[in-house]
């Protein structure tokens, strides 16, 4: 079964089409790729998938049941997590704090009124992991405002993979940062890939990035799917050059 | 810093459980000292939907009121008894709150602070207009607090006015230490994390109305229960205890101490109590000292009093 099929999706905006009959299907432990120009209606993709708007047509299938209505938290529940095009962390909060929230929202101990011992520790120890897979531990008692672009992305991105999520949608992770940020942040979510199977999908300008993590490429453009293949095919293909690669060149 | 913060509190714990010895030799009474956990109460209640969750209400005085005219009502027409006044004052104005809360919690920010004010009036033009049992604009007097019997013990709230210190200052220690307990769990949490960012709070899956209609419940109980102790100490019901100006001196109070610091609405409370008995025995314009202090503050010390040793004392 597919993961996740986003079948024939549309969002308008008054008279304005955003996203136009978009359709993708998922499989378990891909990694995917989602490019096109500015205004494309990439974001606006995400947004329906997450629940952020409510597609004004089409359906959403994830994991078996139909999402296109729920509120974003269930979506949550149900194994969606994303990151954001701009950074939405949790600034006058610690590192630790900001993943520990995640962690446990995520074992559902969010409306206890205290903590067990054994339920800390599980806390505690979890948020120690998240620490040693992102190189955040040297850093986890700063506030997170506190910290570079890169480290606050790579805490949005732990908090996210805290959610033990089935799907990691990821807005631009590499958006605004220099050249060793983004090899950070681009080993990072290949080791994440790799190791935890995660399944993923990320929407990004930085054709190195997209080249090198992707397995799969979809092209939107005006709202619509320009293309869909492996990053050869879309580098290869003449609509994309003309349409998305040549303009960047 | 941790260890500053434990010494912090208990310098608090220490300063209140001796507030009646101290205050006569600076020229208080205990009756003051009274009034000032009372408010407080009221203002750190605010507080934990204010400064810990974000969420700004102009209407709490609603539910202050119904405590205090709930207390009031069952002293006077139903049971003479200040244990029971107290229970009817907190359930009824709890009880008011979670309904409220369910019609608005959906609404934020300003739209959310002016629909309390709204509702809050309808319960001071309630008081204000059931004259036969209320009392009307006059207020319900004709009622007294009683001494509570504890079958073991009977505490005279009512002849003595320390009896009446550390029965206020019992629940005021009740309700604030439920408070910061809840503030340290997961749920408190939650609370900041949506005061921290609405939108990433909502996408890590927390159901954002949900824990906002908790948090708002959690804080009108305790003003309610505040609302209780406040007919207690007066002997009245004031049907300008349930009014929006009343509600907004809860805001200003939490917002001259500090609304980020756990203790900040106390500092407040007691500049407002004090600064409102010597200035009010001078000047009738009392009210506009305050609103002075308030300016000033907001101006050089936006984070409040407490706000600034913060500030002083980080590296
Ligand atoms: N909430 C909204 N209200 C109105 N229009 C919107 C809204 N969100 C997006 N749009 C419009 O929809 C179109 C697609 O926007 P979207 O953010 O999805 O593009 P994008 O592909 O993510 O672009 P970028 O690469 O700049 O992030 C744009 O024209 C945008 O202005
Ligand atoms: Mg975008």
């Amino acid at each position: 079964m597919s993961l996740l099929e986003v079948q024939n999706v549309s969002r308008h905006f008054g008279s304005l089409v955003a996203v136009n009959g978009v359709s993708m299907t998922v499989e378990p432990g891909e990694l995917r790729a989602v490019i096109g120009p500015n205004g494309a209606g990439k974001t606006t993709f995400f947004n329906m998938i997450t629940g952020f708007f409510r597609p004004t047509g089409g359906r959403i299938v994830f994991d078996g049941t139909d999402i296109t209505s729920l509120l974003p938290a269930r979506r949550v529940w149900r194994g969606i997590a994303r990151t954001f095009q701009v950074t939405e962390v949790f600034p006058a909060l610690s590192v630790r704090d900001n993943l520990r929230i995640a962690i446990e929202v995520a074992s559902g101990l969010r409306l206890r009124p205290f903590l067990r011992r054994d339920d800390q520790t599980a806390v505690q120890a979890r948020v120690a992991d998240l620490l040693a897979i992102s190189n955040l531990a040297p850093m986890a008692n700063r506030l997170v405002g506190e910290l570079s672009h890169g480290d606050q992305r790579a805490t949005e991105i732990m908090m996210a993979l805290a959610l033990k999520p089935k799907l990691l949608l990821l807005d631009e992770p590499t958006a605004g940062m220099g050249d060793q940020e983004t090899y950070d942040i681009t080993q990072l979510i290949r080791k994440l890939h790799r190791d935890q199977k995660l399944t993923i999908i990320l929407i990004e300008h930085d054709m190195r990035v997209v080249f090198h993590l992707a397995e799969r490429v979809m092209v939107l453009a005006q709202g619509a799917v320009l293309a869909d293949g492996t990053p050869q095919q879309i580098a290869a293909n003449e609509a994309v050059q003309t349409a998305y690669l040549g303009q960047a060149a | 810093m941790r260890l500053d913060r434990r010494a912090a509190d208990a310098v608090v714990w220490l300063l209140l459980l001796t507030m009646p010895f101290w205050l006569t030799w600076i020229g208080g009474y205990t009756a003051l000292g009274t009034r000032v956990v009372v408010l407080a109460l009221a203002a750190m209640s605010l507080n934990f939907l204010l400064g810990f969750t974000g969420v700004l209400s102009f209407g709490h005085a609603a539910y202050f009121g119904l405590g205090v005219y709930g207390l009031g009502l069952t002293i006077k027409y139903l049971v003479p008894s200040s244990l029971a006044g107290m229970a009817v004052g907190v359930i009824v104005g709890t009880l008011a709150a979670m309904i409220i809360g369910a019609l608005i919690v959906r609404l934020r920010g300003i739209y959310f602070a002016m629909v309390t004010i709204a509702f809050g009036q309808v319960f001071y033009f309630i008081a204000y207009r059931w004259n036969g049992v209320t009392g009307g604009d006059d207020g319900l007097s004709g009622w007294r607090r009683l001494p509570v019997d504890l079958g073991f013990a009977r505490i005279d709230i009512l002849n003595s006015d320390y009896a009446l210190y550390y029965w206020s200052l019992f629940w005021f220690a009740i309700a604030v230490l439920i408070m910061a307990a809840l503030l340290r769990s997961p749920f408190g949490r939650t609370l900041l994390a949506i005061r921290e960012n609405e939108r990433r709070a909502r996408f890590l899956g927390i159901p954002i109305d949900r824990h906002i209609w908790i948090s708002w419940t959690i804080s009108c109980l305790f003003v309610s229960l505040a609302g209780t102790l406040y007919a207690l100490l007066n002997n009245f019901a004031d049907p300008h205890d349930l009014r929006w100006d009343q509600s907004g001196d809860f805001v200003i109070m939490a917002v001259l101490g500090g609304m980020r610091n756990f203790w900040g609405p106390l500092i407040g409370a007691a500049i407002y109590v004090v600064l409102q008995d010597y200035i009010s025995s001078q000047t009738e314009n009392w009210m506009s000292f305050i609103g002075l202090l308030f300016v000033l503050v907001v101006m050089f010390f936006p984070r409040g009093l407490l706000g600034v040793l913060r500030r002083r004392a980080a590296p």
